[in-house]
Order: C-alpha cells, then sequence, then structure tokens
C-alpha cells in the first residue's frame, strides 16, 4: 500500500522540511516565455522580406510588426518531495507539468527561483531519445545508455536484461529502422527502465505501445518506486498515476492547484476538467473535446461533439438517452486497418465502458489523409448519472495506439428517474443503468 | 555511481558569462565517444562506394586541382610535384572544411537530443568535430601512398623528404582542430537562433578556401602582409603541414599568429557557446 505523505502546505512554504531526507526541493521557480508572432505571412517571397528589410532600414514603422506576449508557463512554484515519494503531477494541457520536469531534467533554466536535488538524476522525457534508424538494437542500446548517463559497463552488464525486458531477442543485431513501432517502444523503454537513478522523471511516455506493454512498463516503473527511489510521474492516465503514485500534485496555469494524497488530487483534478468545461467560454456545451493548436502528429482526434440520433447538438445527457458521439479526427498518413477505441473511467479510475470500432464492434476502417469523422451512436446509454472522463485514441487495431488522449474530456450524465422510484440511477452507488424488473 | 547521496544539484537561472565545467565534459566522455563514433557509423551507410569515399574526396580534389592550376594556370609549388604540393594542405584543409561545416550544423541537427535530455552542450560540436578525424587519417593514407609513388617513380627528390619536423605534424593537427571548433562553435551558438547560419557556411568555406594557399603557395602572398596572412588561422596550419610533410620551409611567424589566433577562437567560441547555449531548447 502507498504511503500516505504528508505536504502539509504551510510547512513546505516556510521550508522545514528535513534537508536529509528531501530528495528534491524547489523554490519559487518561475518560467517565462516569450512568444513572439511576427505579424506576417510564413512564407514571403524574397522580394517582399527586401522591401521589408529596406523599410526597417529606414525607420519606416507599420510593416513587420512584431507581437510580443510574455506567457508564464509555470509562477512561483514551492515543492518538496521526500526520498522514496512516488509523485504523480497531474495537470490539464499546457498546465507547467512539462515545463516544470524540463527545468528539474536541466533541459531549460527557470526564469526565476532554485531547485535542489540530491543524488543521482534520471529523466525519461521520451523513449528512444537518440535512437538511430541506420544502427542495429545493440548499438542503439548503448547509445541510448550513455545519452541517458549510464556508465558502459552497467549497460553491457545488464545488456541481456534489457534484450529480455524488451522481448526482442531475434532482432538484436537488427537495426531498429525494420523494426515494428511496437518493438522499437518497448526496446527504447527497456534501456531506460534499466537506468538506475536515485530521482527518476517521467513525462507522458507510455502513450504509445499495445496494452500488454504498457503494464509491463507500469509494473516496472512500481519496482523501481519500491527500491526508495524517488519518482516524479507525468501522465494524463489517472488510473497509471492512483496506481503507481502515494502522493498527487496537481498544477493549474502554472502554478500548485492541489498537493496531497493520490486521490485526493485525482478528485480535483475531475474537477478542474469539468469545472474548465463551464468557464472555457467560448466551447459550446455539446463539445466535449476541442484540439488547441494542432501538434505535429500524424494523427490526432480534433473534436468530438455530442449529438442527438438526428444529428441535432446535444447539451445535455441523462441516463438512458440515445445519443451519437461524433470524433472528428485528421490523419496525415494512411492506415489501411485503422480503428477508434474509447474508454469511459470513473474519477476514481475505474474502467466503466470500452468501446472500439475494432476488434470490439468489428467494423473495419480505413483512415485516409486529411480530416474526417466518424459517428458512435449509443442506444439507450446505460450509464448511471454522475460524471465521466472520456478517453479516446486512434489504433491500428490490437497493434498499437496511433495518437492517444486519456481523460481528454468530461461526460457529466444527468439522472433520470428510469425506474419511476424516485431514486435515479447514480455514482457512486452504481455506474450502469440496468433495464429490469422484479417479478413477485 | 547509484547511492551518492551527497551529490546535490542546484538548478538556477544563469545569467551572462558561465564556466565552461571541463570537468562535467571529462565525466560526459562516453557519451561524447558515443555520439562520434554514431557519426562514423552512420556515415557512410548506405552509400555504394562507402569508406572509398574518404579517399575518393582527397584523390578527386587534387586532380582536379592539378589540372586546372598546375597544367592550366601554370601555378608555382615550391619546386614539389604540385599533386603532392596541394594534397599535403587539402589534408588540414578538407579536414577543417567538414569538420566546420557539422560543428556549425551540430546544434541543429542534435535539437531533438537537446529538447529532451541533460547533457553537457559543448559535447554535440566537440563530436561533430572529431567525427572528421577517421576520414583525415585515410586521407593522411592516400598522401603517404601518393609520396612513395613519387619517390619511386623519381619525381621526387629524397633530399626534400622531412626530418625532425615530421613531428611537428600533431600540433598542427591539434592546430586545425581549434580553428575548426573555435569558428564552428560561434557559428553553432548563433545557428540556433539565426537560421541564416545554415545557409551562410557554404559561402563562408568557399571564401575561406580562396584565401587559404591551398592550391597555390604562401610565398606568392605579397612580402609585406606575410605575417598578417597568420590572422587567417588555416594559412598558419597550411605551412606548418607543407613544412612538416614537404620540407618546405615556413615563415615562423605567420604560424605562431595563427596559432594565437586558433587559440584565442577556440576559447572566445567555447564561452560564447556556454553563454547561448540554456536558450537552445527553448529557440529550437
Amino acid at each position: 500500500m502507498p504511503i500516505t505523505s504528508d505536504p502539509a502546505p504551510a510547512a513546505r512554504g516556510l521550508g522545514t522540511t528535513d534537508a536529509a531526507t528531501s530528495a528534491i526541493e524547489i523554490h519559487g521557480i518561475g518560467k517565462r516565455y516569450q512568444i513572439t508572432t511576427a505579424v506576417r505571412p510564413v512564407y514571403d517571397r524574397l522580394g517582399e522580406s527586401l522591401i521589408r528589410g529596406f523599410r526597417r532600414l529606414f525607420g519606416t514603422p507599420g510593416d513587420g510588426a512584431v507581437n510580443s506576449k510574455i506567457i508564464w508557463a509555470l509562477k512561483n512554484v514551492d515543492l518538496s518531495i521526500q526520498r522514496g515519494d512516488v509523485v504523480g503531477l497531474i495537470g490539464r494541457n499546457g498546465a507547467g507539468k512539462s515545463t516544470l520536469l524540463k527545468i528539474l531534467s536541466r533541459i531549460t533554466d527557470p526564469t526565476e527561483g532554485y531547485a535542489l536535488m540530491r543524488g543521482r538524476v534520471g529523466s525519461l522525457l521520451e523513449v528512444g531519445t537518440g535512437f538511430h534508424p541506420d544502427l542495429t538494437g545493440i548499438e542503439n542500446i548503448f547509445m541510448n545508455g550513455a545519452i541517458l548517463g549510464m556508465r558502459r559497463a552497467e549497460v553491457r552488464r545488464k545488456l541481456d536484461e534489457i534484450i529480455a525486458f524488451a522481448e526482442i531477442e531475434k532482432f538484436a543485431q537488427t537495426p531498429v529502422k525494420f523494426y515494428s513501432s511496437g518493438m522499437y517502444v518497448r526496446l527504447a523503454f527497456s534501456v531506460a527502465a534499466h537506468n538506475e537513478p536515485d530521482v527518476l522523471l517521467v513525462d507522458e511516455v507510455l502513450a504509445v505501445g499495445d496494452a500488454a506493454f504498457q503494464q509491463k512498463c507500469l509494473g516496472k516503473l512500481g519496482e523501481v518506486a519500491s527500491h526508495g527511489r524517488t519518482v516524479v510521474f507525468v501522465s494524463h492516465s489517472m488510473s497509471a498515476i492512483t496506481r503507481l503514485c502515494n502522493r498527487g500534485v496537481v498544477l493549474e496555469a502554472g502554478a500548485i492547484h492541489f498537493d496531497g494524497s493520490v486521490n485526493d488530487a485525482a478528485r480535483r483534478y475531475n474537477e478542474l476538467v469539468f469545472g474548465g468545461d463551464q468557464s472555457a467560454g467560448g466551447r459550446l456545451p455539446h463539445v466535449l473535446y476541442q484540439e488547441g493548436t494542432p501538434d505535429h502528429h500524424d494523427f490526432a482526434i480534433t473534436r468530438i461533439e455530442l449529438l442527438t440520433t438526428s444529428s441535432q447538438p446535444m447539451p445535455v445527457v441523462h441516463t438512458w438517452d440515445d445519443l451519437v458521439l461524433r470524433f472528428h479526427f485528421r490523419a496525415r498518413q494512411h492506415v489501411r486497418r485503422g480503428g477508434i477505441h474509447i474508454e469511459l473511467r470513473t474519477a476514481e479510475g475505474n474502467k466503466v465502458l470500452e468501446l472500439s470500432t475494432q476488434p470490439i464492434a468489428n467494423v473495419p476502417m480505413a483512415i485516409t489523409p486529411g480530416e474526417h469523422h466518424a459517428d458512435l451512436r449509443i442506444r439507450r446509454l446505460p450509464l448511471a448519472a454522475g460524471d465521466y472522463l472520456l478517453s479516446a485514441g486512434l489504433v491500428i487495431p490490437k497493434v498499437e495506439w496511433l495518437w492517444q488522449m486519456p481523460d481528454l474530456a468530461g461526460l457529466t450524465v444527468h439522472p433520470r428517474d428510469i425506474y419511476d422510484s424516485g431514486l435515479p440511477p447514480a455514482l457512486p452507488s452504481t455506474a450502469v443503468a440496468v433495464d429490469h424488473e422484479w417479478r413477485i | 555511481m547509484n547511492g551518492s547521496a551527497e551529490q546535490v544539484l542546484r538548478i538556477a537561472p544563469s545569467r551572462g558569462w558561465v564556466g565552461l565545467k571541463l570537468n562535467e565534459l571529462w565525466q560526459y566522455r562516453e557519451l561524447l565517444f558515443f555520439l562520434t563514433w554514431r557519426d562514423i557509423k552512420v556515415r557512410y551507410r548506405q552509400t555504394v562506394l562507402g569508406v572509398l569515399w574518404a579517399i575518393m574526396v582527397p584523390v578527386v580534389s587534387t586532380v582536379l586541382f592539378t589540372v586546372v592550376f598546375a597544367r592550366m594556370a601554370n601555378v608555382d609549388s615550391d619546386n614539389r610535384p604540385y599533386p603532392l604540393f596541394t594534397l599535403a594542405a587539402l589534408l588540414p584543409w578538407g579536414f577543417f572544411a567538414a569538420a566546420l561545416a557539422q560543428c556549425a550544423n551540430s546544434v541543429a541537427q542534435s535539437s531533438h537530443l537537446m529538447s529532451k535530455v541533460y547533457f553537457p552542450r559543448l559535447i554535440a560540436p566537440l563530436a561533430a568535430v572529431l567525427g572528421g578525424l577517421p576520414d583525415f587519417i585515410v586521407a593522411f593514407g592516400v598522401f603517404v601512398v601518393a609520396t612513395i609513388v613519387y619517390l619511386v617513380k623519381g619525381d621526387l627528390s629524397p633530399d626534400v623528404l622531412p626530418g625532425m619536423n615530421l613531428l611537428l605534424l600533431p600540433v598542427f593537427v591539434i592546430m586545425t582542430i581549434m580553428a575548426a571548433l573555435g569558428t564552428g562553435l560561434w557559428l553553432a551558438g548563433l545557428s540556433a537562433k539565426y537560421r541564416d547560419v545554415k545557409h551562410a557556411v557554404p559561402f563562408l568555406i568557399q571564401a575561406w578556401l580562396f584565401m587559404t594557399p591551398v592550391v597555390y603557395s604562401a610565398n606568392e602572398i605579397t612580402p609585406s602582409y606575410r605575417t598578417l596572412i597568420g590572422l587567417n588561422p588555416m594559412i598558419g596550419v597550411v605551412e606548418g603541414f607543407r613544412w612538416a610533410l614537404l620540407d618546405i620551409p615556413p615563415n615562423v611567424p605567420t604560424i605562431l599568429l595563427s596559432a594565437v589566433v586558433a587559440v584565442v577562437m577556440l576559447v572566445t567560441g567555447a564561452f560564447f557557446f556556454r553563454r547561448v547555449e540554456k536558450g537552445f531548447a527553448d529557440h529550437l
């Protein structure tokens, strides 16, 4: 059982933590980014830029103006993490989780404040950093090990173990460009998992790969934690966080929003996701998810809408409603056998529903480059009233994730008195609303 | 390494000039080794000629220069066979040009690494420069073979074979590394913010070749500037190589000036790089 830590905010603020046991101390860390967007098209012709250059030279104002915006990705973050703590960093996209991890990993400098870290620090912000497609599996193990700060002798000692964990025994001498993406991820994670730092910083690295291996990786991370090492783990997956961590820190808009037991943190995050829907004024109530700025991924779900069976916007859902979930997605590549996979969980992380085009519904789906949408029609939604978290992704069924976003949206089911008893089924007493009758 | 609990790392904003942290560079020597090794290993993959390219480049350049400058333009080669004369300069020049290009591009090249993992950033340009050494060694082999051929044919008098001055060759190799690394560090430091660097480097190298006596003799430069031209560190290097390999008497002040410039470039380049490197992850 995870030990519940006692991160009393007052004590942390005063810096009274015992220096001998804290692995990470963060004092007033802030990170400022200056976003400059030139007011001009991205692709311009040489002639135009020359003219602009001349104008600037002679001080003609107006043209070529630059918008400069200052953004604090993190502000005044104080946090003390004890040796042996396994801390889950939770927060929505852009809340500052990755920035904090990047500062602790020394990839980017903080703008203000300071942090102290005790012991050897290993960070895993991405699996397979530095992998070269032309090098063999073994060569990449050594390369990646060096990048992660492992000594050559150490890698050599653990080589067999790394290969066995990744399940690539037959292909160890094959250049990794011939690997399936699953093998690639397995090997990359395996190297990282066998690095044994005192403090391990892990970003959302398990978003790819097949489910079975994800489980194996989580198990390995748990093993690392049980050896008294300190782990800071960023994930969107609440179930992974609640399983692994004993402490949860919720970041929101660059500041610590909550710090405490992992279950409380999960609840607070849940409130944040649902509360955010109302505060985000621009979003219509029937839009469950809307992509922010498009990312560089080849695949992405861009928008999820809640519609009636006649394709009208459906702002409110009740138990046993007929409804349509419309998934808008974007693809830059062709996938002959693709699919959509969704899951619904409760705030505690219990899965109540898992649906997919394949293998569950066995509906073939080819993905072609471009913007598309697919409709999921649900008759008599069998969910009790309450808040659910929706995870969705694009997949190659039973092989791998193309794109995945755990807990990307909240779905609130409103109560309906389906049994005519004045007691509509609701969480937490039940998650499912069963059509039933008693005969007596 | 595990359990070294006493090791405390302090993370804080750094401003202005910072130290080079050479001890940390030493700790990461294995990464330097692997990055260099990877560059070398991958360089000739998927090429038909493979390592033969390392032989082809100096040989073909020498033949071209000989045809154009010795046969057509009648360039003076200090009484040595022109192919050996120019190849002796092409050895450091080829290494310098390739190392400089790789080094200037090293930050952009490893941007992916730099945005995902910490290591002393100086490792990247250092690995880029060291990765050029195997090609240099192969080219040196070409020179040795060519010299033997000319001796056997009798086109090269044994009197002009180098004596003790050959021992100075490593010094000039190190000078080449310093010149390439020094210039490359400046360019690499600028390249994260200014993508112009990538486009400017080929022109810079071409112009630099014309300003360096690779195809012609340093003695053809106006005598009043004879020492001052050492401000181009590659002139000192080329003179040094011709001295060490072909016993062509050098102008020692030129070489000394070049050596000073190479050291200054390296030291200022390294400090400049360290000053700007903290912005890499944010710019890339």
